[in-house]
């Protein structure tokens, strides 16, 4: 709100300057989504080993893109990237900038801990805390001291499980343990949690993997609905769900980044031999 | 089976017959290993019967002790009222035998009459009379133990039928005790003492307390000392500690600890914390971190497998929604790898109870003759007083010795409990 009088404050020069930049943007970018995270010439080494070579892509804001291509081509890697995941991670040495709304995540005087609030992670695997319910979507904001316990807290926790679409399925068993839950629930469980923290992004690592087809309808359901108010970044083996739930998607391949486009427009007319062969199924 | 008639079977039968031969063998390997699995653990129990039904019988004497009681007279005058303490007890004692004894008179036979008695029925009677002193001018009756040779006499672990060159007691001692029970003056109530007393010379009077409390306050410090200490390493090694030669060199030495002779502990603790340091000898403080250091090793493995244990997508999940390093390790992990240190403490700390090498080389197997009133004063532990009775030449700590063994196993038995019972009460699912 702050920055919002300011430039109201700021007068008509300013106002023209945003306006030119907002309409260079709109030049290059379609759809008028602005650029959440920008990534350029990424790499990473595990050890000696490289595991990708020089990403550069540009995700928007606001939408889903989903990151496709065979096993081990670095698609998990770049998404650990995004939230500093890989530092956790020894032998993990990563160069190039990643920048979200413009600061660079791994300047050296980012905390990897803000920015891991920002930027919410839901995994491959059901991860809640043997805690309760209740207590799963509550840590993150107790950590961060967003809110004290009792009514306050009471709130952002019925509304991350709103969101998350869990709300009536376990509004009168919170206080019971969030691994009792079914696995489609788990998953839902752990999308409230990383939303409870109020993040911009949410990164997805292939968050219905583990899950059966009624249980991935609704986590897909989900995605689509939290669109609206977060950048969705999802990392999917199945090209079906690439295709239901995303507006971009990218196709890396052995490390590198070989194409970003329009969903739609990738599955139907791929513009690299490479990503043609891998959603038709002729490898991968 | 049911086909073994049936013609048109029975060439196919042939091969099923060959197989079945080689089947059989494989069968029979099998059985013979299940066999020789069964007859280890049959050997494994008998040994084990064997030892508790040897240390059970060989205590059973020490469950009961022989006690007699004496009307003792404590004439007015005899006892100054002001300073009751300073009375001559044994005089008064040694009148009320010598009333149901009148023709016993040689200083040769007095002594001997006196040898059936321990010396500790004085200081009963002294105790009453502080206790109350308006007993003065009356009769107090006291219940004290007959002395070694009495009671095993009592219990038949002296054979009265031997001749009397082959026995501890004579024939006059034996005909005095046959008359003191004839009086109905000998009872034996169960051995509360063993318990309560502190350690004596004399076996009827020699008890585990001060072992008890000094195994106590040197488990205390153990624990204090190395439960903080262990975690606390193996929370830096196995979460923070970056993976380099260093650490690889100490988490190879902190094995090796572990297997280092616990006598080895006793040197160091002998040349560091009594000779450098000028710490109290016999001090359960000294013999507690002489422990503590055979213990960490332990909880340090212990702790290290248990966080290891702990699935890293946990990890994941805290550092996600942007816990840090810390809160993670503090929130999440260690509360999960929480049963497993605390089964690895308790086996160490049931270990270190067990221990006596170390703390003979401190000096805990010093003969004190009352329980410590803090973790400085000198005192024995369990396993140095069984050593101490152990080494005892008088018949009544053969029991005594046996009892305390079982005491000891009573308490690592507890303790082993706890331990299971801790990991099925905290261990959780995820």
């Amino acid at each position: 709100m702050a920055s919002f009088e300011t430039t109201m404050e700021a007068g008509t020069a300013m106002n023209e300057t945003v306006k030119d930049a907002a309409a260079s943007a709109a030049a290059v970018m379609p759809v008028g989504h602005e650029t959440k995270i920008s990534a350029t010439k990424v790499s990473v080494f595990y050890g000696e080993k490289q595991a990708l070579f020089d990403v550069s892509i540009d995700i928007p804001a606001r939408q889903v893109m989903a990151f496709i291509g065979p096993s081990g081509c670095g698609k998990s890697t770049f998404l650990r990237c995004i939230n500093r995941m890989n530092d956790t991670i020894d032998i993990c040495r990563v160069t190039g900038t990643i920048a979200i709304d413009g600061a660079d995540i791994y300047d050296p005087k980012i905390d990897p801990v803000l920015l891991r609030a920002r930027v919410g992670m839901v995994f491959q695997k059901p991860n809640p805390f043997p805690k309760s319910i209740y207590d799963n979507i509550a840590y993150g904001p107790r950590i961060h001291g967003v809110a004290k316990a009792g009514s306050q807290m009471d709130e952002i926790v019925e509304t991350s499980l709103r969101r998350a679409g869990l709300w009536n399925e376990v509004k009168d068993r919170l206080r019971e343990p969030g691994t009792g839950l079914s696995g489609g629930q788990q998953q839902r469980l752990c999308i409230a949690r990383a939303i409870a923290v109020n993040p911009d992004v949410i990164l997805m690592d292939e968050p219905c993997s583990a899950l059966d087809p009624i249980a991935t309808a609704k986590v897909e359901e989900l995605i689509d609905e939290l669109r609206e108010r977060y950048t969705i970044v999802i990392v999917t083996h199945s090209m079906q769900q690439a295709a239901r739930v995303s507006q971009k998607a990218a196709f890396f391949h052995l490390g590198n980044l070989i194409e970003v486009d329009e969903t739609e427009r990738m599955f139907t007319n791929p513009r690299d031999q490479r990503t043609q062969d891998y959603i038709t199924g002729r490898f991968g | 089976m049911s086909d073994t008639t049936q013609q048109p079977a029975r060439k196919e039968r042939n091969a099923w017959f060959e197989a079945d031969a080689r089947l059989k063998r494989r069968h029979l390997a099998d059985k013979r290993l299940r066999a020789y699995g069964i007859a280890a653990i049959v050997f494994a129990l008998g040994m084990l019967a064997t030892l508790v039904g040897t240390i059970l019988v060989t205590a059973a004497p020490a469950v009961t002790q022989t006690m007699v009681t004496f009307e003792v007279e404590v004439p007015e005058g005899s006892v100054d009222p002001a300073n009751p303490s300073g009375g001559s007890y044994q005089t008064m004692l040694n009148a009320s035998i010598a009333r149901i004894f009148p023709d016993v008179d040689t200083p040769r036979e007095l002594r001997e009459l006196r040898q059936l008695f321990s010396n500790g029925g004085q200081y009963q009677l002294r105790d009453k009379i502080l206790a109350n002193p308006s007993l003065i001018g009356g009769t107090v009756s006291i219940t004290f133990p007959l002395s070694d040779i009495g009671d095993q006499l009592h219990k038949g672990v002296i054979d009265r039928n031997l001749p009397p060159d082959f026995r501890r007691v004579n024939d006059a001692q034996i005909a005095w005790y046959d008359v003191l029970v004839e009086r109905g003056q000998i009872s034996t109530p169960l051995n509360w003492g063993l318990i309560l007393n502190a350690d004596s010379r004399f076996p009827e009077l020699a008890g585990l307390r001060g072992a008890l409390v000094g195994s106590f306050y040197a488990l205390l410090v153990c624990f204090l000392v190395s439960f903080p200490v262990g975690i606390a390493a193996a929370v830096y090694l196995e979460e923070f500690a970056p993976k380099n030669r260093l650490t690889d060199l100490i988490e190879v030495n902190i094995n090796n600890l572990a297997a280092v002779p616990s006598i080895v502990f006793g040197l160091l603790g002998l040349a560091v914390f009594l000779n450098f340091f000028g710490m109290p000898r016999s001090a359960p403080i000294v013999g507690g971190l002489v422990l503590s250091l055979m213990t960490l090793p332990t909880i340090i493995i212990a702790t290290r497998a248990a966080l290891k244990a702990v699935p890293p997508s946990i990890r994941e999940a805290a550092i996600g929604v942007g816990a840090s390093k810390m809160q993670t390790v503090g929130h999440h992990v260690l509360p999960l790898a929480m049963p497993g240190i605390l089964t690895g403490t308790i086996i160490g700390l049931a270990q270190a109870l067990g221990e006596t090498a170390p703390l003979l080389l401190i000096g805990m197997n010093a003969f004190i003759t009352a329980a410590p009133d803090s973790m400085f004063n000198p005192s024995t532990a369990l396993p140095t007083q069984i050593y101490i009775w152990a080494d005892s030449p008088e018949r009544g700590f053969t029991s005594r010795t046996s009892a305390a063994i079982i005491v000891l196993l009573g308490f690592l038995v507890c303790m082993n409990a706890i331990a299971i019972y801790m990991r099925k009460r905290f261990e959780r699912r995820w």
